[in-house]
C-alpha cells in the first residue's frame, strides 16, 4: 500500500537519541512493564508493535513522565530525563500524541495548534494582555508559522477555524498531530496514530509521518497496530508482549521471527493475518 | 505573493473585532458612555427613579472585579469564594497606603492590585493539589482569615469602626463628586475590558483555558499547571484588589463588613449571570445584577411608603425576588447573558447592512 514511501533506514551506530533502561512498571500486582529496555537512534521511524495490554502505551507514558515507573532510568540526547516533570519533558522536545484523542475539543484547531507552540513562546501576561508591540508581533508570527509549517503540511486549511469537537474522528487525530508539531520536536511519540481510520486516511498519514521524519528530521516512535504501515514505514520494529520485550529488529526479521507469530497467535486471528499480509 | 501580504491577512483573521460594523458600534458605544450617559443621568434619574450616576459607578466598578474572577473561575475553571476579601485587601491597602503612608492616589492603586495579587496567590497554593469543591472551601478559608485580619488590626485598619478614606487625586485633580469618579472607573472599566479581551488572544490567555479544559494534556504540551493556576489566582486578584481600592476611594468609609462571604457570592453570581469565560459576560453580568438590585430597592421602597403597614414584609420581598430571579435565570439562561448575544448577534448578521 505505501510501499513506494519505503525509507533506506537509519544505519547501526547511528547517535541515540533516546534510551530507556530496565523500566519496571506496575499497577499494584499487575505489571505492566517488566524490565525494559531500548534505544532509538536519531532520526529513525522507530515502530512498538504488540499485542492489547503488553504495555506499549504504558511505556510511552514512562517516557513523558504521565507515569512514574518504579524502576529504571531514561536518557534523552546523553542527559537523564527520568525525574522530569511532565511539563518539562514536553519543553526539551518531546511530543506525543494518544491513542484517546487528548485534544482541547472546545477550542479551534487554530488554538489547539497554537497551544502546542506554548512552551517556545515568550509572552508574558502584561504583554499579552496590552497586545501591541512584541505580544502583538509574536502571535502574528506564529500564525504565520503555523499556517506555511504545519496547516499546510497536514492538509488541513479547510477546517483551522472549526470547533475540534465538531471534526470527525479521523480528522481530529490529524489535529492532534498538527498540535504536536508545533512542538518543534525532536521525538515525536505517537500512539496509534492510524487506529480507527479508513484506507485512504491511514495513507495520509502514513505519508505525514513519512514527510515530518524526512523533512524535519524528526525521530518517530510510533505504537501502530497496522502491520502493512509498520512493516512500510518503520525503520525498526520492538515488540512487546506481557510487559518485556521479546524482539527486536529490522522490520524483515521482525516478520519471520517465530517468537512474534506466537505472540500474536495468541491474539485473534485478524491481527495475525495482518502481520502475515 | 509578497510575504507582506501573508502578513497582512493573518493580521486581519486575528482580529477581535472581524467588520468595521461591530469596531464602529464599539466607538459609538464608548463615545456615548463618555460625552452621552453623563448628561442625560438627570432625565434618566426621574426616569428610573434611581440614582443611575451612581449606579453606572459600582457597574463598572464590579465590570472590574468580575473580569478578575471570570479569568480564574471562568477561564481557568477554580472557583473562588474569596474575592470579597480580596476586594478589601484593595481597598485597605490602597486607603492606607494614601493615609498612613502619603502614597499619590497613583501609587496607591497598583500597589493594592500588586499586594491583593500577592495574597491572592498565597491563597492559590493549595491549586497545587486541590481542585473542584475542596479548593473552593480553601478559598473559603482566604474569605475568613483575611475578614479576622482586617476586624483584629485594629491600629492599621480601624478595626470594627472601619476606616475614613481619602478622595482619589491624580497631579491636582480630586475626583471628589459622582461624575468626576464615573470618569475614573470608566477608562478603567474599559482599560480592563481590553486587557481581559487581549490576553486570552496570547500565550499565557491560551494556557489558561487548556489548564481549565484538560489539565492533563495541557501539561503534556509543557503548560506547567502549578505555574498558571497560580498566575491566574494573581491576575484575577489583581482585578479584585483595583475593583476594591476604587470602591474604597468611592465610599469613603470601608468596613470589613461590606467584604463578607456575600460579596464573594455576589461576584460568583455576576460571572454566572453574565456567562463563564466571556468577557462580554462579565459586562452583563454587572449590569444586571447592580441594575436588577437597584430596581428592587426602588420598588420595594415605593411600596413600603404607599403601604407603610406592610414596610416588614416588603423588605423581605426583595431579597426573595432577587433570589428567585436569579434562579430562573440559571434555570432558563444557564450558559449566560453572553451566550444569549451571540444567538442575537448570528441573527442579525443576516441582516442587509452589516457585511
Ligand atoms: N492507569 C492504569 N491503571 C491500571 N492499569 C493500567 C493502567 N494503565 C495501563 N494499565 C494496564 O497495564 C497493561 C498495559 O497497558 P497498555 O500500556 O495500555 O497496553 P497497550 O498500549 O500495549 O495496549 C494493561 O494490562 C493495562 O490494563
Ligand atoms: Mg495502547
Amino acid at each position: 500500500m505505501v510501499e513506494s514511501m519505503a525509507k533506506t533506514g537509519i544505519q547501526p551506530g547511528a547517535e541515540i537519541h533516546l534510551s530507556v533502561e530496565d523500566i519496571h512498571l506496575s499497577f499494584g500486582g499487575l505489571k505492566a512493564l517488566n524490565g525494559v529496555s531500548t534505544e532509538i537512534r536519531k532520526g529513525e521511524i522507530f515502530a512498538i508493535i504488540g499485542p492489547n495490554g503488553a504495555g506499549k502505551t504504558s511505556l510511552l507514558n514512562c517516557i513523558n513522565r504521565f507515569y512514574k515507573p518504579q524502576k529504571g532510568k531514561i536518557f534523552f540526547e546523553g542527559n537523564e530525563i527520568t525525574h522530569l516533570s511532565p511539563h518539562r519533558i514536553a519543553s526539551i522536545g518531546i511530543a506525543r500524541t494518544f491513542q484517546a484523542i487528548e485534544l482541547f475539543k472546545g477550542m479551534t484547531v487554530l488554538d489547539n495548534i497554537k497551544l502546542g507552540r506554548h512552551v517556545h513562546l515568550k509572552t508574558g501576561i502584561v504583554a499579552g494582555g496590552l497586545y501591541f508591540g512584541k505580544g502583538h508581533r509574536e502571535e502574528m508570527a506564529l500564525r504565520k508559522e503555523i499556517e506555511e509549517k504545519i496547516i499546510d503540511l497536514l492538509e488541513i486549511e479547510a477546517i483551522r477555524k472549526k470547533v475540534v469537537a465538531t471534526l470527525p474522528y479521523g480528522l481530529q487525530k490529524r489535529v492532534e498531530l498538527a498540535r504536536a508539531l508545533a512542538m518543534k520536536p525532536k521525538i515525536l511519540l505517537l500512539d496509534e496514530p492510524m487506529t480507527g481510520m479508513n484506507l485512504e486516511e491511514t495513507e495520509d498519514m502514513a505519508r505525514f509521518i513519512l514527510d515530518v521524519n524526512e523533512e524535519w528530521e524528526t525521530t518517530i516512535v510510533l505504537i501502530e497496530h497496522d502491520m502493512g504501515v509498520v512493516m512500510d514505514i518503520s525503520d525498526r520494529v520492538c515488540v512487546l508482549d506481557f510487559g518485556s520485550k521479546i524482539a527486536q529488529g529490522l522490520p524483515l526479521e521482525i516478520r519471520q521471527n517465530p517468537q512474534v507469530i506466537k505472540a500474536y497467535l495468541g491474539e485473534e486471528d485478524m491481527t495475525y493475518s495482518r502481520l502475515g499480509a | 505573493m509578497p510575504s507582506g501580504l501573508f502578513h497582512e491577512n493573518y493580521s486581519n483573521d486575528e482580529r477581535i473585532f472581524q467588520t468595521l460594523w461591530v469596531k464602529g458600534w464599539l466607538w459609538v458605544f464608548i463615545l456615548f458612555l463618555f460625552f452621552g450617559f453623563p448628561f442625560i443621568v438627570s432625565d434618566l434619574n426621574k426616569i428610573l427613579r434611581f440614582n443611575v450616576l451612581h449606579t453606572a459607578i459600582l457597574t463598572g466598578i464590579f465590570v472590574i472585579g468580575a473580569h478578575g474572577i471570570n479569568i480564574l473561575t471562568g477561564y481557568t475553571g477554580q472557583i473562588s469564594l474569596g474575592h470579597g476579601a480580596f476586594m478589601a485587601v484593595g481597598a485597605y491597602t490602597s486607603a492606607i497606603l494614601m493615609t498612613k503612608a502619603g502614597f499619590p492616589f497613583i501609587l496607591s492603586l497598583p500597589c493594592a492590585g500588586l499586594l491583593t495579587a500577592a495574597v491572592g496567590m498565597v491563597f492559590g497554593v493549595p491549586s497545587l493539589r486541590l481542585r473542584g469543591l475542596y479548593l473552593c472551601i480553601a478559598t473559603l478559608a482566604a474569605q475568613f482569615i483575611i475578614e479576622f485580619t482586617i476586624r483584629r488590626w485594629t491600629g492599621l485598619t480601624g478595626g470594627t469602626q472601619g476606616m475614613f478614606v481619602p478622595y482619589a487625586a491624580i497631579g491636582g485633580f480630586i475626583f471628589d463628586n459622582d461624575k468626576k469618579f464615573y470618569y475614573l472607573v470608566m477608562v478603567l472599566a474599559i482599560a480592563t475590558t481590553a486587557f481581559t479581551k487581549n490576553l486570552f488572544r496570547t500565550k499565557p490567555g491560551r494556557a489558561f483555558i487548556a489548564v481549565r479544559d484538560r489539565y492533563f494534556a495541557a501539561e503534556l504540551i509543557g503548560v506547567n499547571l502549578f505555574k498558571y493556576r497560580i498566575l491566574s489566582f494573581g491576575i484575577s486578584s489583581f482585578l479584585a484588589g483595583i475593583a476594591g481600592a476604587l470602591w474604597a476611594h468611592y465610599i469613603s468609609l470601608i468596613i470589613y463588613e461590606q467584604f463578607t462571604i456575600h460579596l464573594s457570592i455576589k461576584y460568583l453570581a455576576i460571572v454566572i449571570i453574565g456567562g463563564l469565560g466571556s468577557v462580554l459576560g462579565g459586562i452583563f453580568g454587572s449590569i444586571f445584577y447592580v441594575g436588577l438590585e437597584q430596581l428592587l430597592e426602588v420598588m420595594s421602597k415605593e411600596l413600603s411608603a404607599s403601604f407603610p403597614l406592610l414596610i416588614t414584609y416588603f423588605v423581605s420581598i426583595k431579597e426573595i425576588m432577587f433570589g428567585l430571579i436569579i434562579i430562573l435565570f440559571l434555570i432558563f439562561e444557564p450558559d449566560g447573558l453572553a451566550a444569549r448575544w451571540r444567538t442575537v448577534k448570528a441573527y442579525w448578521k443576516l441582516w442587509p447592512f452589516s457585511y
